[in-house]
């Protein structure tokens, strides 16, 4: 079943169109990546998804209804959630209290409180701090607030913008290694990065953004053997 | 009797009430970046909503206390419809407008309130009718009143019951939060409309009970009461840190500290050239010291923008 839909999505900035018509779709329990260069318009996809910025024409549909146009804070009590680009912790909460916002929509206290003890066996280093404020921590630490927080709602379909941006290699494969591990507990995942060669394997299937349009639609791992992939996105020269 | 310690009382009993009107700009500008000039006249609202009350019920020979308690409890709803109406009919509609638009809409928002209550309360200073006998308490050489006593207690148990929402409620959490940064707040489900219109009430609230502790202070209340007041709460919050909780509670003690210190010896120091009536002056001289060596205030850290 189709859990996101999108039709000719246009985002405009005054003049500027960032998003020219994009089509681009989700399967319930499917982790799909949408890769493409810096400005591509990735980011202003998933805004205009959530209703952070308005879409200028197409169709958003998520569990078969129209959202275009609707808030972001109506649509996340539905399930749909979104972490930003750059992460958005709140820097002057404490890492426990931004864990608090991310469960604002819920009310079963119990099972808020038995999520984020998952949340800290899933990320250790956040009890640790549970304490300090979001602006205290590494960047590393700080993406994983982000995703932690996102998961104390509860989300059907998470959408991620670029969770290894600004960090080091280790930390990246631990990001990816948490994004495949909360795909494979059922939560459908819209995964948008810059590193294309780590989010294509990761994902089941894979989008290329150009200039605000869908280039490439296909399997992950038919991506990952395109050459024209493999040349723009994966820093091979294909002789 | 010992000047310094009753200047010390007189300034800590003003310097609370400052402190609660203070929390109101501080709460809403922390939130939407506005300064509510409005603010000052949602006090004046609610010093004249219990001064109608009180008047009426004096004579029906209730205890004195529950008739206050009577018209603050008018008062208080009263506010908080006045601060949502501010918020809903005069800043949403200009919420992605230029900065001064909504400063401009709260100016002249304080002008239409102040003139409200001319309309209904007349030009003339009116008097609140004194049904708590003053009862003073001698310590240290100096004379503290049952009247002082209680605005001191009220304004503290409302300060420690606003800081238990904010910092220990869910709904506090989302008011910080929201604070930070509206569109993550959001991205958690915050509806942030509701939260500003919470802050807004609270605020409103907060703005009726200060009134009432003025008027009561005073026994007298006067249709322009609120510009003042309003102008040095507002400078209490800049000198504590605007946007900053405790700053705006430590700012509006020191403010009337420092007020009621300057009033008791402004006249032995300039040679009685000037006299207590100078008062006001210290206000706007800490406000202007604070803008200039610490814009940030005492306890904020960010500078309000230059725009
Ligand atoms: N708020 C904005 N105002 C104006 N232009 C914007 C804004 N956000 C993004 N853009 C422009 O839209 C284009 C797409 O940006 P974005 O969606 O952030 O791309 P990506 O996430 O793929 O890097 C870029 O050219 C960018 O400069
Ligand atoms: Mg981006």
């Amino acid at each position: 079943m189709k859990l996101l839909e999108i039709e000719g999505l246009e985002v405009r900035y005054g003049g500027i169109r960032a998003v020219k018509g994009v089509d681009l779709a989700v399967d319930e329990g499917e982790l799909v990546c949408l890769i493409g260069a810096n400005g591509a318009g990735k980011s202003s996809t998933l805004r205009a998804i959530v209703g952070l910025t308005r879409a200028a024409a197409g169709s958003v549909r998520y569990k078969g209804a129209e959202i275009a146009g609707r808030p972001a804070f109506e649509l996340v009590r539905e399930g749909l959630v979104m972490v930003p680009e750059g992460r958005g912790i709140f820097a002057q909460l404490t890492v426990a209290e931004n864990l608090v916002m991310g469960a604002f929509v819920r009310d079963d206290a119990a099972a808020i409180r038995k999520d984020r003890e998952r949340i800290y066996a899933l990320f250790p280093r956040l009890e640790e701090r549970h304490g300090q404020t979001g602006g205290t921590l590494s960047g590393g630490e700080q993406q994983m607030l982000a995703i932690g927080r996102a998961l104390m709602s509860r989300p059907k379909l998470l959408l991620l913008d670029e969770p290894s941006m600004g960090l080091a290699p280790l930390l990246v494969a631990k990001i990816f290694e948490i994004v495949r591990d909360i795909a494979s507990q059922g939560v459908t995942i819209l995964l948008v990065e810059q590193n294309a060669k780590l989010a294509l394997e990761a994902a089941s299937r894979g989008y290329v953004m150009e200039s605000g349009t869908i280039t490439l639609a296909d399997d992950a791992k038919k991506l990952l053997a395109d050459p024209k992939v493999r040349e723009a996105y994966l820093g091979e020269s294909v002789g | 009797m010992d000047i310094f310690i009753q200047q010390l009382i007189n300034g800590v009993t003003l310097g609370s009430v400052y402190a609660v009107v203070a929390l109101g700009y501080t709460m809403v500008y922390g939130i939407i970046q506005l300064i509510n000039f409005a603010h000052g006249e949602v006090v004046l609202i609610g010093a004249m909503v219990a001064f109608s009350v009180i008047t009426a019920l004096a004579p029906g020979g209730w205890p004195p206390l529950m008739v206050v308690a009577a018209g603050t409890m008018v008062a208080i709803p009263v506010c908080m419809a006045i601060g949502y109406g501010l918020e809903r009919a005069a800043y949403r509609p200009l919420r992605n407008a230029p900065r001064l638009a909504p400063l401009i809409s709260a100016i002249g928002m304080s002008i239409i309130l102040q003139h409200l209550a001319l309309l209904v309360w007349s030009r003339n200073f009116i008097a609140f009718p004194q049904i708590i006998r003053s009862e003073p308490y001698h310590i240290g050489g100096a004379i503290i009143t049952n009247v002082q006593i209680a605005i001191i207690a009220t304004s503290v148990a409302m300060m420690a019951g606003l800081a238990l929402i904010v910092y220990r409620t869910r709904l506090g959490t989302a008011m910080r939060a929201t604070a930070q940064n509206q569109h993550v707040a959001g991205l958690m489900g915050v509806d942030i409309n509701r939260i500003i219109a919470v802050t807004f009430l609270i605020a409103a609230a907060l703005a009726a009970v200060a009134g009432v502790m003025v008027g009561s202070y005073y026994g007298i209340a006067h249709y322009q009461m609120g510009s003042l007041l309003g102008l040095k709460a507002f400078s209490a919050a800049v000198l504590g840190g605007i946007g900053n909780l405790p700053g705006a509670m430590l700012g509006g003690v020191l403010l009337g500290v420092v007020e009621a210190l300057g009033a008791g010896y402004i006249g032995d120091f300039t040679d009685n050239w000037f006299g207590s009536n100078y008062q006001d002056v210290f206000a706007f001289m800490v406000l202007i010291a604070v803008l200039v060596f610490r814009p940030t205030g005492l306890l904020g850290e960010r500078v309000g923008e230059r725009t």
